[in-house]
């Protein structure tokens, strides 16, 4: 089973949820971190690294011996990543989406590509739990290519957490496709009640089972509540808002070591997300 | 006399939640009248919740293509499978045919499978991915955006926010655009950042927001954008955020200062209104945060 931990809005506590859900867990578990602009993950798992891959893409190079300066490359190219005024093309590698529509339309074979560096996949591990860590290089637009790569290691046999990007554009969809189940993190205020309806939106087009947990709860907001009512979206698990947990927090330490009682509601959060999916 | 050079700050973050938002529309309620805002956190838009602004004009924002397969003009001869790379073209199986279709998600709008079908039977269309608006709010005016679901080009979309937000403080004589931006560090950071005067960095001391202000931290450098710093919450853990104003300290990050831990940002938000406009205390240390932030723009212009 695949369950993603998303939300919207940032900073509403993803980690935290992706975290505490496979520290409460007996059973092995691959945890993914596809928030790849930002991965946070290993700060709080504190894993033995194992494995370290970097991951390229492939983007095109010329060889001027053999170009005709026909500039057909420039033309088919989507994303201005390669461009020839009847010269020599100039090839822009953060701009090419590395469809091969270049390379396939050059009369002379004068393109080939070439792998360029994207970021880093590390993998750690930590008593029961594998954590695959992705890392987009700095400056490096493109997240989605780095998110497939890292949801190659999903194997169906193992529970698989994955920790989402924020946001519900390109990086969060590439994410949660295919998931089993999308946890949508939130909390009770105007900005989160927003971002969860944009997330909602986009979950219900993939079509995909979900649940919302509120996060950082406030006894005077009904905001969440009321709409997960009107919408029947369960709501999951409630964490209080409080200064303690936000410090437990700061300091990268695990809210179930820490404070104990919050153990047994993640065990029964996964219970209620295999029985909401028919207990794949 | 030559106008005034515009000075464009850009709020980022890296990490998520530390207070873009609430800070920009603190910062514009300091300014009232002075400034264009431009919301560039198209994908997930916030501040029109606090600037409550009255929308004058939508425009739709036209970008990038879509594949769509023609079934009268499909032979079904599959090249156009074998040739995406982003799987977004499928053969779907009815009873006792079958025919290929474009997920609309997936496709990445390259183009391939349109240019190379031999039936000509993939058209290739421009699509809406969003909307952007000129608005007014009682600060001045505003720029802002929504990316549809699912749509791509979020990128393009933020460079068209703020060379709007641009042309109309040339154009109304106005001296600043200040810029809510995305969290994270890919496409859309990347297009709010490139060219602007400065970054305005909000991070707080946790872990997660140390780790993530030091990459933002490299990638303001990556661009040679000046960068600045204000740590939120600071007092939930003094020993990171010192640790963090060491790290900008060594990396030619002003440090403008600090903000502590306080529950008027939570209500400010409830009752939807800039946080400075319900706790005096955090309004007068806005106004130093201003005086100290107007230093560093001198010093960089």
């Amino acid at each position: 089973m695949i369950i993603a931990i998303g939300s919207g809005k940032g900073g509403t506590g993803k980690t935290t949820i992706a975290v505490n859900l496979a520290k409460s867990l007996e059973e092995k578990i691959t945890l993914l971190d596809c928030d790849v602009e930002e991965p946070n993950a290993q700060i709080f798992i504190q894993g033995k690294k194992i494995k370290e891959e970097e991951v390229s893409v492939p983007i095109p190079w010329v060889q001027e011996e053999l170009c005709s300066e026909c500039a057909k490359c420039s033309h088919i190219c989507q994303f201005n990543a390669i461009v020839s005024f009847n010269t020599i093309p100039l090839i822009f590698p953060e701009l090419c989406h590395s469809c091969g529509g270049c390379i396939k339309i050059c009369p002379t074979q004068a393109l080939q590509e070439k792998e360029y560096p994207l970021g880093v996949i590390t993998t750690y591990q930590k008593e029961h739990i594998t954590l695959l860590e992705g890392k987009l290089n700095i400056g490096h637009p493109m997240a989605p290519p780095l998110i497939k790569r890292l949801k190659k290691n999903i194997s169906s046999s193992i529970l698989t957490l994955i920790d989402a990007p924020p946001g519900t554009s390109c990086p969060f969809i590439t994410t949660v496709k295919k998931a089993d189940f999308v946890l949508l993190v939130t909390e009770p205020t105007p900005f989160g009640l927003n971002d969860l309806q944009l997330a909602v939106e986009t979950i219900r087009e993939l079509q995909i089972p979900y649940g919302v947990i509120i996060n950082k709860d406030l006894a005077e907001s009904n905001l969440i509540t009321n709409y997960c009512e009107q919408e029947s979206i369960p709501v999951l698990l409630r964490i209080p808002n409080n200064q303690e947990i936000a410090k437990i927090y700061s300091q990268g330490k695990i809210l179930i070591e820490e404070i104990p009682l919050f153990k047994q509601k993640f065990v029964d959060l996964i219970n209620e997300i295999k029985k909401l999916t028919g207990g794949k | 006399m030559s106008k005034p050079k515009i000075k464009e700050i850009v709020v980022l973050s890296g990490k998520g939640g530390t207070g873009k938002t609430s800070l920009v529309a603190s910062l514009a309620s300091l300014l009232k009248g002075k400034l264009v805002l431009a919301d560039c956190d198209v994908d997930a838009a916030n501040l029109h919740l606090l600037l409550k602004p009255k929308i004058k004009e939508s425009h739709p924002f036209i970008a990038g293509k879509l594949a769509q397969i023609i079934p009268d003009k499909c032979s079904k001869c599959g090249l156009c499978l074998e040739d995406c790379r982003f799987e977004a073209i499928y053969k779907q199986k009815t009873n006792n045919h079958f025919f290929y279709q474009v997920d609309p998600i997936e496709c990445e709008g390259c183009g391939v499978c349109a240019y190379f079908c031999p039936e000509q039977a993939i058209a290739f269309k421009e699509q809406e991915c969003g909307l952007w608006m000129r608005s007014t709010t009682k600060y001045g005016p505003m720029i802002h955006a929504k990316l549809h679901i699912g749509a791509e080009n979020s990128g393009k979309l933020v460079s068209l926010v703020r060379k709007e937000a641009y042309e109309l403080a040339e154009k109304k004589n106005l001296e600043y655009v200040l810029v809510d931006g995305p969290p994270g560090l890919g496409c859309p950071v990347i297009a709010s950042l490139t060219g602007s005067s400065f970054a305005l960095i909000i991070t707080e001391p946790t872990l997660s927001g140390q780790h993530d202000f030091e990459r933002i931290l490299k990638l303001t450098k990556h661009f040679k954008t000046p960068s600045a710093l204000i740590i939120n919450k600071w007092d939930l853990n003094p020993q990171i955020a010192a640790s963090i104003e060491e790290m900008a300290h060594l990396n030619d990050c002003s440090i403008i200062g600090t903000i502590p831990y306080d529950e008027s940002f939570t209500k400010a938000q409830l009752k939807t209104q800039p946080v400075i406009e319900v706790n005096k205390a955090l309004k007068d240390k806005m106004e130093i945060i201003w005086e100290n932030i107007n230093k560093v723009i001198k010093k960089y212009n």
